[in-house]
């Protein structure tokens, strides 16, 4: 009998977490093993819609590009599609007007936010606080309103192309951000009060998940996820690309390294990319809102990287190039791609509940594992 | 025969004198006890539906929306077109699931919720059976409800729902003991576990004011260990959505999921009954001692109206938690009982022991 | 550390690497069985500090497989890149750097998967997109599939 119940004690029980689950946020694979309710080991299977993004650029044009990177981190469409319209202008050395740069950045804040804020949705009904959810899209909506007025997109848009944007924003644009600007300001505090000073949510986030600096580091953790950790990773900070270098902004940190703080950081965020936008929407300069290009880009021959910095971490499109209207291979580096390596560390003997609070604090969004 | 809608004492006894006068005493109470199943499943179909329609209208509200508005006037009859639909639902069989177990685990919930009802006093006189043991009763047969719910989760032949059935093992057996304790402590105070009894002891107060600080302790312990133990929100921890898809009733579908669902609801009205009729004096008018004009203005409404209006609040307060707070971690819904709930709580029956030794409680 | 710096000490690290500047960055081109150790010394010395590698990718350039490395400090922010070719493209080995850099763990899972690079002493060399059993490595330019859809 004894020996029994040690055998029983030293088995693990397997379990699949996907891909069809409520809080994988998608078609992403997670086998558990448990020992009761606590986390032996997570493995993560990707690929369930890899869809060879990266096989499928080298036959299409920059131009078409532009429409795949989209749909790589769908909730921060515009940020991608940035990186790529920059590598584009780097290699041909071109100077894109001033008033796409604060266009461009505008977008870029505001794609942020309405992912931090799809983020709180899921983050509290992960945490089983549904009401959350619908607080976060409440809010949401009119910043997808607004990229309707002027992309025609709500959720992808395919708004940038290299060399500026493919239509000027549409006339009340800046009105209209501005009210939303006056608008969330109000609101975000009513984040706070249902969720961020809850005792039930900050003991189940707090000290869950820890990863050091180092760690983060090491597996390549960027974004608020990295932030959390104390990494300095904000490449908006550090280099600075589109008019990020000519606003006041505060890189956030924490060095707790747990759920809560990554939890805050992006709470944080929210608030910092309404200040960044509040001090560009003013001055949007008239101009162009895109240099004349040919209809057929050649990239001449070299190597191009660009770093930017998406809503869940660091995004970096590397293109190689022959000189020919493809690119020879392309390369897409997706934040939650190394932010999920880091799973097992945080989650490794925790409960099935904090796994759980720890993927919601990851933010992952499959399409750009799997690319 | 006198119908009087403050005192169905002379009704109920009208009732069973013209049917003594009819037929043996045998058959009397055969009649009996079918008028009152009929009336109890009439009235737990009624209560079911109509809490699912509150619910869903109150998350509504919590939430921006709208909630339900299309079947009916403001949607009152889209509970019935989900119960038609559960009804017209394939019952989907598991392969190598323990039939007999899978199948008689949906009665076991829901027969637990239902032998309840039978001892909770509605208004005077409205009272299937009214035992000199009713509160012992009550929480004796709502404690059954957890055998079904466990062996729902280890007959599915499924991972996820003997999770969620460990968990809710776990979960209810520990805060059956505060459920328990809570109301101990107001039997304490009332010297009776009759429920017709306690009521009748508020006449002058209720409880919750008359109990001094321990009936105050006493209510919100037993209104955290009710929610955990009617398996709600923040405690859902055996459903768990975001973590074990549905937990135990994850492989069931149908009329099967049907009654796992209605259970709960039935289950959540049970606990407020218990709670408005032990801390809120059940069917009891509001009095304030010498306030005479008050109180007769107060006895003008009529019981049934108090019970229900009482009960209606406390479930709200429950809705209210379910779609505010955050789930637990197991671990911490043990803690929360074990170290903190358990002992305040046996810390209160002294307490309230001393009280009425002292005899300070009226 | 500038550009002259660290070619001087690349090139101490590792005196058959060949450096120059790109338009970019500093690139390092190695021989594949020299990129551990010049990544682990890049890593440990105090005055390179590349303690983050935020990107690797395979490369099919035709006659044979190849991956870039970008690394950067994240004290000293200088950046790097380091290349090399595997000599072999009928077998494809290299080093893994899972020991260096974490991150490379799935990274290289994902090389292996969609190029067919074998890296030594990985702890968990299994295909991380594709079925166990697909046949052929996508992203490499000779892979033919009936089923392509952008041609």
């Amino acid at each position: 009998m004894a020996e029994i119940i040690q055998d029983i004690q030293e088995q693990e029980y397997i379990i699949n977490m996907g891909p069809q689950h409520p809080s994988t946020h998608g078609v992403l694979r997670l086998v558990l093993s448990l020992r009761g309710e606590t986390v032996l080991s997570v493995q993560p299977h990707c690929g369930y819609i890899h869809r060879g993004i990266e096989k499928m650029c080298e036959r299409l044009t920059y131009q078409q590009i532009i429409h795949l990177t989209d749909r790589l981190d769908y909730l921060s469409a515009h940020i991608n599609n940035h990186a790529v319209c920059m590598a584009v202008e780097t290699a041909l050395g071109i100077e894109i007007p001033e008033r796409v740069k604060y266009i461009r950045t505008i977008m870029d804040e505001l794609a942020r936010i309405a992912s931090h804020q799809l983020w709180w949705c899921s983050f509290g009904m992960d945490l089983g606080a549904l009401t959350a959810f619908f607080y976060g899209l409440r809010d949401r909506e009119p910043i997808l309103d607004i990229f309707e007025e002027s992309t025609g997109g709500r959720l992808i848009q395919s708004y940038y192309t290299p060399g500026g944007l493919m239509k000027d924003i549409h006339p009340d644009f800046q009105k209209r951000v501005k009210d939303y600007i006056i608008y969330f300001r109000k609101k975000i505090g009513e984040y706070d009060q249902l969720l961020s000073g809850n005792v039930i949510m900050n003991q189940r986030t707090q000290g869950i998940g820890k990863l050091t600096k180092e760690e983060a580091i090491s597996f390549g953790v960027t974004g608020p996820s990295g932030r959390g950790s104390g990494f300095e990773c904000d490449v908006r900070k550090h280099r600075p690309y589109g008019m990020y270098g000519k606003v006041e902004f505060k890189e956030i940190l924490r060095s707790e390294g747990d759920a809560f703080a990554r939890y805050m950081v992006r709470m944080d965020e929210m608030r910092e990319s309404l200040n960044i936008i509040e001090q560009l929407i003013d001055n949007i300069p008239a101009g162009d809102f895109t240099v004349k290009m040919k209809p057929v880009i050649k990239l001449p021959e070299g190597e191009y990287y660009q770093r930017v910095e998406a809503a869940r971490g660091e995004f970096g499109v590397f293109i190689s190039s022959k000189g020919e209207k493809y690119p020879y291979r392309i390369k897409l580096r997706s934040p939650n791609f190394s932010n999920l390596s880091a799973l097992h560390t945080m989650a490794n003997g925790q409960k099935i509940a904090d796994l759980v609070a720890i993927g919601a604090s990851l933010d992952y969004v499959i399409p750009d594992i799997d690319r | 025969m006198e119908f009087n809608i403050y005192d169905f004492t002379s009704f109920t006894k009208w009732i069973d004198e013209s049917l003594n006068a009819a037929m043996s005493p045998f058959w009397v109470m055969i009649t009996e006890m079918a008028i009152i199943g009929v009336a109890i499943l009439a009235f737990y179909a009624l209560v079911g539906l109509f809490l699912v329609y509150a619910e869903r209208k109150v998350c509504a509200f919590m939430q921006n929306r709208v909630g339900p508005n299309r079947v009916g006037p403001f949607g009152i009859f889209q509970t019935i077109a989900d119960l038609l639909k559960l009804l017209m639902k394939e019952l989907v069989y598991i392969k190598n699931a323990d039939k007999l177990l899978f199948n008689i685990a949906p009665f076991i919930v829901i027969t637990a919720s239902f032998l309840a009802i039978a001892a909770i006093p509605f208004a005077r006189g409205l009272h299937a059976i009214d035992f000199n043991i009713g509160i012992f009763y009550v929480v004796a047969v709502s404690s059954l409800g957890v055998i079904g719910i466990l062996l729902a989760g280890w007959s599915s032949n499924s991972k996820y729902s003997l999770i969620g059935a460990m968990r809710s093992g776990a979960q209810i057996v520990s805060y059956e003991l505060s459920v328990g304790l809570s109301l101990i402590t107001m039997v304490v105070l009332a010297g009776s576990m009759q429920l017709s009894t306690i009521v009748e002891a508020q006449a002058n107060g209720w409880f919750i004011f008359t109990g001094h600080v321990p009936a105050v302790i006493a209510f919100v312990i037993f209104l955290i260990a009710s929610t955990a133990e009617t398996n709600r929100g923040p405690f859902d921890l055996a459903e768990a959505e975001s973590e074990l898809t549905a937990g135990f009733h994850t492989e069931y579908s149908g009329i099967r999921f049907a009654f796992f669902f209605l259970a709960e609801y039935m289950n959540m009205f049970i606990v407020a009954s218990i709670a408005a009729t032990v801390f809120w004096g059940g069917w009891m008018p509001f009095h304030v001692p010498g306030w005479e004009g008050f109180n007769t203005v107060m006895d003008y409404i009529p019981p049934f109206i108090w019970y229900i209006g009482k009960t209606a609040v406390i479930i709200f307060i429950l809705m209210l938690f379910k779609w505010t707070f955050p789930r637990l971690r197991i671990d911490q819904l043990l803690t929360l009982e074990w170290k903190y709930l358990l002992p305040i709580n046996l810390f209160n029956v002294v307490l309230m022991a001393f009280i009425v030794l002292m005899g300070w409680h009226w | 550390m500038n550009n002259e710096q660290l070619t001087a000490k690349i090139l101490s690290f590792e005196p058959s690497a060949e450096v120059k500047e790109g338009h970019q960055y500093l690139t390092a081109t190695v021989a594949s069985d020299k990129v551990h150790a010049l990544a682990k010394n890049l890593r440990g010395s105090k005055d390179t500090n590349f303690d983050y590698l935020f990107c690797l990718t395979g490369m099919d350039y035709g006659d044979s497989l190849g991956v870039i490395y970008h690394l950067e400090s994240t004290n000293l922010k200088h950046q790097l890149v380091i290349k090399t070719v595997c000599p072999d493209k009928e077998k494809p080995v290299l080093d893994t750097l899972c020991d260096i850099w974490r991150t490379t763990e799935f990274l290289e899972r994902e090389v292996f998967d969609l190029f067919g690079i074998n890296f030594n002493n990985h702890p968990d060399m299994r295909r991380i997109f594709l079925e166990e059993d697909w046949v052929g490595h996508p992203l490499r330019k000779d892979y033919s599939d009936n089923n392509i859809i952008v041609k």
